[in-house]
């Protein structure tokens, strides 16, 4: 009975696991995007005003 | 019902007490799925960038650029369509320096290889490689300086 319930719960568990791989299957391609742009203006220091922070990095000189 | 002195569920009262049991597990798995779609959903909207492999890779480009940066300037080096970059002008390079601009550019084609590699695994999905690289591939040209060499969509290079 128990080993039976357990198994059921297993299943659920199981089912909503590849659910969520499911959803999650497709390039997030706006969000690569803007990982991208992050990288990018770390790598070039690239300081954009009002941009987010750039944590754990020495302050970019500017070169333009 | 006969009642015992121990108590022992009939075969009945035990397949009710299954089905409400299985109804809260049902519940349960659907509050569960909901959380993890959410999950996923948050995941969506960012990728994970803040591995030590990735910020590895990022230090060293970043150190690798004040050497680079010339080269970009003088159209030696440009910025190739498949996020790589390439010498496209070693005549513009003295002779002296060729060997130098050779090296830099290999290395950090293989550390824009590393990191593309990086940015999809540490998102769980290694497939998604040469997607992550076509993406940065047009950013880096996108963000190139005004002055700088890029490739064009029929691999032609242009002054941006």
């Amino acid at each position: 009975m128990r080993g039976r319930l357990k198994s059921v719960g297993a299943l659920a568990t199981g089912m909503s696991l590849a659910a969520c791989v499911t959803i999650n299957i497709y390039f997030p391609a706006a969000a690569a995007e803007k990982a991208a742009d992050r990288i990018i203006d770390e790598v070039w220091q690239l300081q954009k005003e009002g941009a987010k922070k750039t944590d754990t990095q020495p302050a970019p000189i500017k070169q333009q | 019902m006969k009642t015992k002195f121990q108590w022992r569920p009939t075969p009945a009262l035990s397949a009710l007490n299954a089905v409400a049991v299985t109804k809260n597990l049902f519940r349960a798995a659907f509050a569960l799925l909901a959380l993890l779609a959410a999950v996923g959903v948050q995941a969506q909207t960012n990728l994970e960038v803040n591995t030590p492999a990735i910020a590895a890779l990022k230090n060293a480009m970043q150190a690798r650029h004040a050497q680079l940066a010339p080269y970009y300037a003088s159209g030696a080096v440009g910025i190739a369509r498949d996020g790589s970059i390439q010498l496209r002008d070693a005549n513009a390079v003295p002779l002296a320096q060729r060997q130098a601009v050779n090296g830099l550019v290999a290395a950090e084609n293989g550390d824009r290889a590393a990191l593309y590699r990086e940015v999809a695994r540490a998102n769980g999905h290694p497939e998604w490689e040469a997607d992550v690289r076509a993406t940065f591939g047009q950013r880096w040209i996108d963000k190139a300086q005004a002055d700088w060499h890029v490739q064009n969509a029929r691999g032609e290079w242009v002054k941006k």
